[in-house]
């Protein structure tokens, strides 16, 4: 009954896309004068060539992939949930806080709490803008907007102020105490005999992304509170017919995805920085929009436009560092193209292709 | 196994093609990009005149992201590059921890001078100093009796700014008053013009008639809007005077381009340890020529002169916030 | 009605319009197969058939929204090509939708001028509109104040304007979709005094609806469509509703409903004096009191949006109102915690609602996921604390398809690939399964098929044999009528009065519907 097969939308229709947004960005090198071909593999290179560059392409995934969960349980309850950006930030105030807190003696038992911590600040930090939904009807886009600049406020007004390392000129926290270093995928490699970059800042977080993605899974597709939340993002009107409670939904929502948004921190901030810095997030929170929207919505699609995301960050420094002549400017224009055609211009590769579909299966009946 | 054999043997020969470039110098530019009108275009200059006078070549990148810093560092002291030259405090702690892997490489790290690494240069500035010396100005040029002095993001650094002009003004006439603004908490204040002039706008409103721009990008527009609202203003980092001619009071120079000049001249011998760049040695300076000359008349000089000889024989000494995170005047 | 010499005289000259082959398909849907109709000018021809028979797709390739596949049009004997609906209008077509395309705040005659302006200047394109629909009101029955806005204006002058614009736009072949669907059967009658009169004058006319009696009453001839085809086309005098049922539905159907005597027992619901305010501060019901009993249908006409919904939505728990309810003589909340669906429910209602496809069903879920739509909570579909029992659900899904006669019987189909009658037996099987004591029923047959609704209407009776209380709220009078034990009429948020289906007829219920008293009395 559906107009095409589930592998057609879930990986062909990303990948002819993703080929279209290839080809408009090889003509847009090509119009600067250099050379596309080039410029394509070593992004590629730059992002799977050796064990390093796997693992920052890894490193920035996991973000990805945080980020982009955080947008899809939002959207599942028909919200549009822009504030990755803060959340995750703040989220690092309440990770900062609980590694400060204790020497804690060794990451196993940081890492609950760090969890909890940047979840639990994560959570509140969107549960605001919930709440000013669900109670006062102020739409959460705005809200959760306006959400980050206060967050970014609030990070200079407290790394500038009790958070901050009175021994450094820069705006960071004192570095978090040794047993809170979480293991990179080297650390975590290296006993079993297999070699990874030791400088790649990928670490023991991938795994927890990869954990939470089968955790909204589960979450959306087997416990009563999933379906109720699809069924409030359905419809809002039938889900009141049905006694499910908008205000909770939206309130739960919210806090679920503000909470996975503040896992960016465990990667960021505790994995890599090893200590609260300012700017941490990076635009991850945005990016997480365009990968929820590139993966459907579903954590599968997630973990595959998050890698892919990483691949296009970590190629494209390479990009800048390998091929001087495609400046930063120009990194960004076909990162944006990808994007752009991966995510926003989806109906204009699904139509033709529905339509291929279509002709098919007259063909066989 | 054999996938992992692969990366790894693609990971070497990335590393062989990369050392052809050995010994060219490098640099990184912090994530404002270099482009910026202010900090990281200045070190772009230096580097730019050092290849135009050398007939040498170099290599750069622009961070996009924090964790890029390790990464931008490793891939040029693997790739041969040396000196490798970075631009601003963000880098300290990473430079810190990366910089003992690659003892033969030499790396050099501008407005940091408190890191203790053998094969490190650590160029600070005395920001304070100029500021003092720009402050002096102010206080004289003003017939208001109202300065003003807006900031770019709120870090230290720019609070040494805005502490060391006060000091200055304050040494003139300890009743002048002097207003100041940050324009704001995030990296998108160093390029916010509009507000830059909002701001200027604001403070005409109260009275000032000199005002002193901090604030990289952000600047320009500051700048713009003294001169359309006829006061008078000062510009940082390079010498800002010829962006309007006659309304420009002076510039304090922070000569980062001489900083980069002098890591890539010193080339792989470069001296290291840390070093401040002061008015004694004009590492920071104010600025005069024929764009300023009617404004800036005979008796400031004099007094600028003085308080400069003054600074440099230790007679006078200029707070910096930094040392405190107080200011000891408001 | 028809005038025989008129029409037999028509019929040597070209057609009004001519279908020859019209094919279309959307991907696998073949919604339209090789359709061939001529309609006579200066007559009066009905479709009629199921939802999503094609009807819709017809009229959409007539008026240029759709191109065909294959097949040609000919208007007056003129082969012509209706690209899009601007060329429609210039071959004389008009079309009346079944949602209105006005702008609600501008006055009538801003509305029939509209995109037809005859220059920058408004004032000689609305001098010209004013004469004109000044002749139109006097010669037609359509008077409609010019002036007055359009969102001012009852549903039925909504729907003159819509007659107007198309008028104006000199159109000589009207088509008019599902046209009495918001009317009352005042304003039907109303209406179709307007189209015989638009007939006389030479204008053709199309009705498309799927109320057999309005064929039966205003139109010459009549086409039949099932499942993309048109499987007959007869004089509206040579046939008979029984005959066009069968032909749409493709077997015989029972237009009447076999049912036993009513015998009431205890009440079950007693509401007394309900008030509800909606969310934008109108009061919607206005003091209504009514019961209940086990073992009857008591059946509420009236126009939709007088305050029927909002009853329905105070006893389904999803709207506030004042007043008393008791359910087996327990007063239930009405405003506080336990005012919602879920504390509904408990108290063993069940409700069918009005519009299945944004309240009664999640269209993109899958049925077995609508099976339990409002019960999900319930132990038997929860494996634990956090977990659904998804098979367990499946399982019992499937067995209430094959209960209810549902098709396909597949419960991982989303419910939007379902069609209309389907997705209501999908919704009653959910709600009558539940046994609840009082099933609340709106609209159960609307956009359902005629087949679908024979099955529906015994459920329910069956239902009220069993001694369950059921509270039916329809705007079709022969649903209501057929299937009530007892009828409440509402108007603007009153009881306009309570009849004995035995004692009345549509007539009567009509003037009740239309806010005017009868002498009739309670039965």
């Amino acid at each position: 009954m559906d107009k095409m097969p589930k592998w057609a939308d879930v990986v062909l229709i990303p990948l002819i896309s993703l080929c279209l947004a290839l080809i408009v960005s090889g003509f847009v090198v090509l119009a600067i004068g250099e050379d596309p071909i080039r410029a394509i593999s070593i992004m590629v290179n730059g992002a799977l060539s050796s064990t390093n560059k796997i693992g920052y392409t890894l490193y920035y995934a996991t973000n990805y992939m945080f980020t982009g969960l955080a947008v899809a349980v939002a959207f599942h309850a028909r919200m549009f949930n822009i504030g990755g950006e803060g959340q995750a930030a703040i989220s690092g105030v309440g990770v900062a806080v609980v590694l400060l807190a204790f020497d804690w003696p060794h990451w196993t038992i940081a890492l609950p709490f760090a969890i909890l911590g940047g979840g639990l600040f994560g959570a509140i930090w969107a549960a605001i803008p919930a709440y000013l939904q669900a109670r006062r009807d102020s739409h959460i886009v705005i809200t959760t907007i306006m959400f980050n600049y206060i967050a970014a406020a609030m990070m200079g007004f407290l790394l500038n102020g009790i958070l901050k390392n009175p021994n450094s000129q820069v705006a960071e926290s004192v570095n978090f105490p040794a047993g809170a270093h979480l293991p990179t995928i080297h650390e975590m490699l290296a006993p079993l005999g297999i070699g990874f970059s030791k400088s790649a800042p990928a670490n023991v977080s991938f795994l927890l992304a990869l954990f939470c993605a089968w955790l909204v899974w589960f979450l959306l597709w087997r416990t009563r509170l999933g379906y109720a939340i699809r069924a409030f993002g359905h419809s809002p009107h039938a889900a009141s017919y049905a006694g499910i409670s908008a205000f909770k939904i939206t309130m739960i929502a919210m806090i679920i995805s503000g909470a996975l948004a503040g896992m960016l921190s465990i990667n960021v901030v505790m994995g890599e920085q090893e200590r609260l810095i300012q700017f941490f997030v990076e635009g991850a929170g945005f990016v997480g929009i365009a990968v929820a929207l590139m993966g459907r919505n579903h954590p599968i699609g997630i973990i595959l436009a998050a890698l892919l995301f990483g691949m296009l960050a970590q190629g494209g420094f390479e990009l800048q560092f390998e091929y001087p002549e495609i400046s930063k400017e120009m990194v960004l224009v076909i990162q944006g193209t990808i994007i752009l055609f991966t995510g926003a211009l989806d109906y204009m590769v699904r139509k033709p292709v529905e339509k291929i579909f279509a002709r098919l299966r007259e063909g066989q009946s | 196994m054999t996938l992992m054999q692969k990366f790894l043997g693609a990971a070497a020969t990335m590393a062989l093609t990369a050392g052809i470039a050995a010994a060219d110098p490098a640099i990184i530019f912090d994530l404002g990009g270099k482009f910026d009108k202010s900090f990281n275009e200045a070190a772009f200059a230096g580097a730019t005149r050092w290849a135009e006078e050398t007939g040498g070549s170099f290599r750069e990148i622009e961070l996009t992201s924090e964790a890029q810093r390790e990464q931008a560092l490793r891939r040029f002291a693997e790739g041969g590059f040396n000196p490798v030259v970075m631009t601003g405090f963000s880098f300290a702690s990473v430079l810190d921890a990366v910089a003992p892997d690659y003892p033969d490489t030499k790396f050099a790290v501008i407005d940091v001078n408190w890191l203790d690494q053998p094969n490190v240069r650590g160029v600070g500035f005395a920001e304070q100093e100029g500021s003092y010396l720009v402050g002096i100005a102010a206080a004289m040029a003003s017939k208001s009796g109202t300065v003003s002095f807006i900031g770019g993001m709120d870090v230290p650094l720019i609070q040494a700014f805005a502490c060391g002009y006060v000091q200055g003004v304050k040494s003139v006439n300890p009743d002048l008053v002097v207003i100041q603004n940050m324009t704001g908490t995030t990296p998108a204040a160093w390029n916010d013009p509009v507000k830059g002039g909002e701001l200027t706008k604001a403070q005409i409103g109260q009275g000032s008639d000199v005002v002193y721009a901090a604030a990289g990008g952000t600047g320009v527009g500051v700048l713009q809007t003294a001169a359309d609202e006829n006061i008078l203003s000062i510009g940082v980092d390079s010498n800002q005077n010829h962006l309007f001619p006659g309304k420009v009071l002076t510039s304090m120079m922070k000569r980062v381009d001489n900083a980069v000049y002098e890591a890539f001249t010193q080339g792989v011998d470069m001296e290291t340890g840390n070093f401040t760049m002061n008015v004694a040695n004009g590492g920071v300076d104010y600025a005069l020529d024929d764009n300023n000359a009617e404004i800036f008349t005979a008796e400031i000089k004099t007094a600028v002169d003085a308080a400069k000889a003054a600074i440099s024989d230790g007679s006078i000494s200029v707070h910096d916030y930094r040392a405190d995170n107080t200011c000891p005047v408001k | 009605m028809a005038n025989e010499n008129l029409q037999e005289r028509q019929e040597t000259v070209a057609p009004a319009i001519e279908l020859v082959g019209i094919s279309k398909a959307f991907g696998p849907v073949q919604a339209n197969k090789d359709i061939s109709l001529s309609v006579a000018r200066g007559s009066i021809h009905g479709i009629v058939g199921e939802n999503g028979a094609g009807k819709s797709t017809l009229m959409s390739i007539l008026y240029g929204f759709y191109k065909a596949d294959a097949g040609e049009v000919f208007i007056g004997g003129v082969k012509t090509r209706i690209p899009d609906s601007s060329a429609a209008i210039a071959a004389g077509i008009g079309m009346v939708h079944q949602h209105f395309k006005l702008v609600e705040n501008f006055t009538v005659l801003e509305n029939v001028i509209l995109g037809m302006e005859d220059g920058g200047l408004l004032k000689p394109s609305l001098a010209k509109a004013r004469k004109l629909l000044k002749e139109l009101s006097d010669e037609y029955e359509l008077s409609v104040d010019p002036d007055a806005l359009v969102e001012n204006l009852s549903v039925g002058h909504q729907q003159r304007v819509e007659i107007l614009k198309a008028l104006y736009r000199q159109a000589d072949i009207l088509i008019l979709d599902e046209p009495t669907g918001v009317l009352t059967p005042a304003e039907a009658d109303h209406l179709f005094r307007i189209l015989v009169g638009l007939r006389d004058q030479g204008k053709t006319i199309i009705l498309i609806t799927h109320k057999l009696r309005e064929i039966m009453e205003v139109t010459d001839t009549v086409s039949v469509m099932r499942r993309g085809e048109m499987t007959a086309t007869v004089k509206t005098k040579d046939t008979s509703p029984e005959q066009l049922a069968e032909l749409m539905v493709g077997r015989k159907v029972l237009l009447q409903i076999d049912k036993k005597p009513a015998t009431p027992g205890a009440p079950i619901l007693e509401i007394e004096n309900l008030q509800v305010v909606d969310d934008k501060g109108v009061e919607r019901v206005k003091g209504v009191s009514l019961e209940v009993r086990a073992g009857e249908i008591l059946g509420i006409a009236g126009v939709s949006g007088n305050g029927q919904t909002e009853l329905l939505e105070v006893l389904g728990g999803y709207q506030k109102a004042t007043g008393i309810i008791r359910v087996n003589g327990e007063e239930i909340d009405l405003t506080g915690k336990y005012s919602d669906g879920q504390s509904r429910r408990h108290r063993g209602i069940a409700h069918v609602p009005e519009d299945r496809q944004s309240e009664g069903l999640i269209m993109d879920f899958m049925a077995w996921e609508n099976a339990i739509f409002g019960y999900h909570n319930e132990p038997a579909y929860n494996k634990n604390a956090l977990m659904m029992d998804n098979l367990a659900i499946r399982a019992e899904t499937e067995a209430k398809m094959e209960r209810f006669d549902v098709r396909p019987p597949n419960p991982k189909l989303e419910a939007k690939n379902f069609s209309g009658g389907n997705q209501q037996k999908i919704v009653l099987a959910r709600e009558i399964e539940r046994n609840p004591d009082l099933l609340l029923v709106g609209q159960p047959t609307r956009g359902v098929d005629i087949g679908a609704i024979e099955f529906i209407h015994q459920q329910i009776v069956e239902l009220r044999d069993q001694g369950k209380a059921i509270l039916l709220v329809s705007v079709e009078l022969e649903e209501i009528l057929s299937l009530s034990d007892r009828i409440i009429v509402m108007f603007d948020g009153h009881i306009m009065g309570e009849r004995d289906p035995a004692n009345t007829d549509e007539k009567e219920l009509g003037m009740l519907m239309a806010g005017m008293e009868t002498d009739g009395g309670a039965a």
